[in-house]
């Protein structure tokens, strides 16, 4: 028996795969494991899109509310306020105060200026737009991300995917209501806006159309609860929810939940400004277009806090604060791809790929000992050791193991052994021949070799290509088969090498072929 | 144990012609299932929704039809049964772009009171994904077979690197008439398949072109057709044990690895067989045909090793101090 540099990288190796695949094989508490994939543990995969165009509306928006309150703040009488999806158009009605509105609005970022006689239009630069929309896209990942950190969920994956795309991806959701709060979470615009009701019109509200109420820069909206129950308000809010800074469940004095808010320093002095020239008159205050109650307003409202009563459940309203306090959605989003995956088709899946993984494994290894006797047998311990190889490096980066993944393992176990069969076939035609055992062996591996390496190259080129162009579950597929293949190199050629010059001497002296190579002489 | 004797070579390319005429039936057959039938594209790449539904006992099926028929959405969906009495799959082409209550969501509303169950699975897949993940898949295809072809080149020779080429394209036909031929749902994993096949096909083409290329560089025979037969019957026990082997799993994978993995492994369990036979009767006749010039091969052979030697000999004049 002599040691040779082969075996002891070999023992190193298996080392190496037992030490680094006993955590996820035994489910230790410490050490790096393989994560499962969606497939296999349950879970949410969502791509989402962003509706930019609906973020480059609400920009013209909250320039219009914030022309209505410079005016109003400076005493500048300002006419036909009105908005559309590209421009905000007004007229000053005393031409003198024009120096002071242009000044003012130059410093509105992006913006283009048009001002012909009285009336001045406002809309953005096309550089403006596109920022516009993209600063949305980032802005919903931000927001979607915030979320659902606080939603209770370990990990949650939320990536930009391509230029526009978001990725979220939901490990370990267990039921269906669960997967659904999250949804819900997640595409929330919480778009908070408080809006002074048109008291001078409101008794007519349910006689007016849309158009109507368009007409005198109203619109109107539906009560949250009680869809019959209609208002009629300023269709540019007073101020909206970018002036949030913190909102967070309470209890109202019936013990029912309620959200509390408070507004930073220029929210609160707006709406300090606004409650006090508004005594008398209600205010209404909206969440994603619906109407959560209308207050009177009894005296001027300094501090900048409010709450938001409404008929919800305690799981509600605590989604509703996290929403609110991770900030509105610029945009809103939609659904372009879904895969969800309940927790027991994933056990399910694990459960049948095992058992195709330990009876492909059986059937090979058997198939190896009867065909080839001795090598077969040193042929089955690389198989072997290739596999925990395959589970320790996967486990060590993190990697994720999908049902494809799984699927590469199987098939590993069936191309791994060629390497053994393409040697031990060229190890038996030298043999044949007559060379010395030693030669027999150095030749076989010399002259397998090229063979080896040029079929496995071009598997890795497939399997590079597949996890370049391949998405989700079909990477982890990719991934398992580079793995293997490689880790094949170390254990099927360098391995098994090894052991043969160990047990050489013995081999040379037995001079029983059928024992270590299955064949006669 | 041996399966064959290295005493005796047969010889595979007396039979070629027969080969290649079933090749090509087969290879046509598949084209034509291909233009009538079509490949049945699964959401993954046609967009729409699949939902998978398990009931506690046998899954209604004419019920949830009934139950289904009011909603326009359904339109067009298809039930059918999912590996057990008990589960079953909708498949729809609509898809709903809304996060908060989508198609899923919807399903589950309208089956209620059709038994107890639950919905283990929805993949919804939009138009513009699918259409994606199309173009993606057949870029990935085309790349893996040009980054082959460039390898085989390099390390070979172009005529081996085309005639490899054939006896993929060979394989990736049939196997995509057979998955057309029974109807199989074409998703990723289906792709994923074929780039396995791919990969392994080429591993014994590989294989067998290795021993010719031995056998051409170290006989003094010219007559190609003798090579090849010599080296294909030396490979033979080794092609045909590795078929086997991964024969064995694939068929494990087929029987138990479950409904969601059923396509794979069909596809697999196809593409190893036809594989196995093409790297044999297909890659190598083509090498014969293309004409491929063993004189040339030696020539170029010796001027290489010449070449080398006259570096060296420049070399040590150097080292020596002549030059």
């Amino acid at each position: 028996m002599k040691l040779n540099y082969r075996i002891v990288i070999f023992a190193l190796a298996i080392a190496f795969g037992l030490v680094f695949s006993a955590p996820s094989l035994l489910q230790m508490e410490k050490g790096k494991k393989v994560t499962l994939g969606l497939d296999l543990q349950g879970g949410l995969h969502m791509l989402l899109g962003v509706k930019t165009e609906e973020a480059v509306k609400s920009r013209i928006k909250s320039i219009a509310a914030s022309v209505k309150h410079f005016s109003e703040r400076e005493d500048i009488l300002i006419d036909e306020l009105t908005f559309d999806e590209s421009a905000v158009d007004f007229s000053v009605l005393d031409s003198d105060e024009l120096p002071k509105v242009q000044a003012f609005l130059k410093e509105i970022e992006g913006s283009v200026v048009s001002v012909n006689g009285e009336n001045v239009s406002l809309s953005l630069t096309p550089e403006e737009v596109i920022k516009t929309q993209k600063e949305a896209i980032s802005q919903a990942i931000e927001t979607i991300r915030n979320r659902l950190d606080q939603f209770g969920l370990t990990e949650p994956v939320v990536a930009r995917q391509g230029n526009e795309k978001i990725l979220v991806q939901l490990a370990g959701i267990k039921t269906q209501e669960e997967e659904q709060r999250a949804r819900e979470l997640i595409s929330r615009a919480a778009k908070l806006e408080l809006m002074a009701v048109d008291e001078d019109r409101a008794a007519r509200v349910y006689n007016m159309s849309d158009a109507d109420a368009a007409e005198y820069g109203d619109v109107i909206l539906e009560d949250v609860k009680n869809p019959a129950i209609k208002y009629l308000v300023r269709e540019i809010p007073i101020l909206d929810g970018g002036m949030l800074t913190d909102a967070s469940m309470g209890f109202d004095q019936n013990n029912r939940p309620l959200i509390n808010f408070k507004l930073n320093a220029e929210g609160a002095e707006i709406f300090g400004d606004f409650t006090g020239k508004s005594v008398g008159k209600r205010l209404a205050v909206v969440l994603d277009g619906k109407v959560y109650s209308a207050p009177n307003i009894n005296e001027r409202i300094g501090g900048g806090a409010g709450q938001i009563s409404g008929n919800y459940t305690v799981m509600e309203a605590k989604d509703l604060a996290i929403a609110l306090r991770s900030g509105s959605l610029l945009a809103p989003i939609y659904l372009m791809e879904k895969r969800s995956v309940g927790p027991s088709l994933g056990a399910d899946s694990i459960k049948a790929s095992m058992v195709a993984l330990i009876g492909g494994f059986v059937l090979v290894i058997a198939f190896m000992v009867v065909y080839y006797r001795a090598a077969g047998v040193i042929a089955n311990i690389a198989l072997i050791a290739n596999l925990f190889i395959i589970l320790a490096v996967m486990s060590l980066f993190g990697a994720t193991l999908t049902l494809p993944g799984m699927a590469g393992i199987v098939l590993t176990v069936g191309m791994s052994v060629d390497a053994n069969v393409i040697i031990s076939e060229r190890i038996r035609e030298l043999v044949y021949e007559g060379k010395s055992m030693h030669k027999a062996i150095e030749d076989g591996y010399s002259n397998a070799m090229r063979a080896i390496l040029d079929a496995n190259v071009t598997t890795v080129i497939a399997t590079i290509i597949l996890y370049a162009y391949g998405t989700g579950a079909i990477k982890g597929f990719a991934i398992t088969m580079t793995i293997g293949i490689f880790a094949s190199m170390l254990t099927a050629i360098l391995g098994t090498h090894g052991i043969y010059q160990l047990l050489e001497e013995r081999i040379s002296k037995s001079k029983n072929n059928r024992f270590w190579f299955g064949i006669k002489g | 144990m041996e399966f064959f004797k290295y005493t005796r070579t047969f010889n595979f390319m007396g039979k070629s012609k027969i080969a290649m005429v079933f090749s090509i039936i087969l290879v046509l057959a598949s084209y034509a299932l291909l233009a009538t039938k079509g490949l049945n594209y699964g959401v993954d790449f046609a967009g729409g929704t699949i939902i998978q539904v398990k009931y506690d006992t046998t899954a209604p099926i004419d019920t949830m039809r009934e139950k289904l028929k009011g909603n326009k959405l359904f339109n067009g969906a298809s039930i059918t049964e999912f590996g057990s009495p008990d589960e079953v799959v909708i498949r729809m082409k609509s898809t709903t772009g809304n996060v908060t209550v989508d198609i899923g969501d919807v399903t589950r509303a309208a089956l209620k009171g059709s038994g107890k169950f639950e919905i283990r699975r929805v993949d919804i897949v939009g138009p513009t994904v699918g259409a994606e993940l199309k173009e993606k898949g057949i870029m990935s295809l085309l790349l893996a077979v040009l980054g082959i072809l460039v390898y085989v080149a390099f390390r070979f020779e172009w005529r081996f690197a085309v005639a490899s080429i054939f006896a993929l394209v060979h394989d990736v036909s049939i196997a995509l008439g057979a998955i057309t031929l029974v109807g199989l749902d074409v998703n990723l994993d289906v792709l994923a398949a074929l780039l396995t096949i791919l990969g392994y096909s080429l591993n014994d083409t590989i294989i067998v072109f290795d021993r010719i290329r031995e056998g051409v560089t170290e006989s003094r025979n010219s007559e190609l057709a003798d090579t090849i037969n010599e080296s294909v019957t030396r490979t033979l026990a080794r092609t045909t044990l590795t078929s086997l082997t991964t024969f064995f799993v694939v068929f494990t994978l087929f029987m138990f690895g479950g409904e969601i993995i059923h396509a794979f492994a069909f596809t697999l369990l196809v593409g190893v067989v036809v594989g196995t036979y093409s790297s044999i009767f297909v890659a190598s006749p083509i090498l014969l045909w293309f004409g491929f010039d063993v004189k040339g091969y030696h020539e170029k052979l010796a001027a290489k090793t010449k070449r080398e030697a006259e570096k060296q000999r420049m070399r040590d004049q150097y080292e020596s101090g002549v030059m």
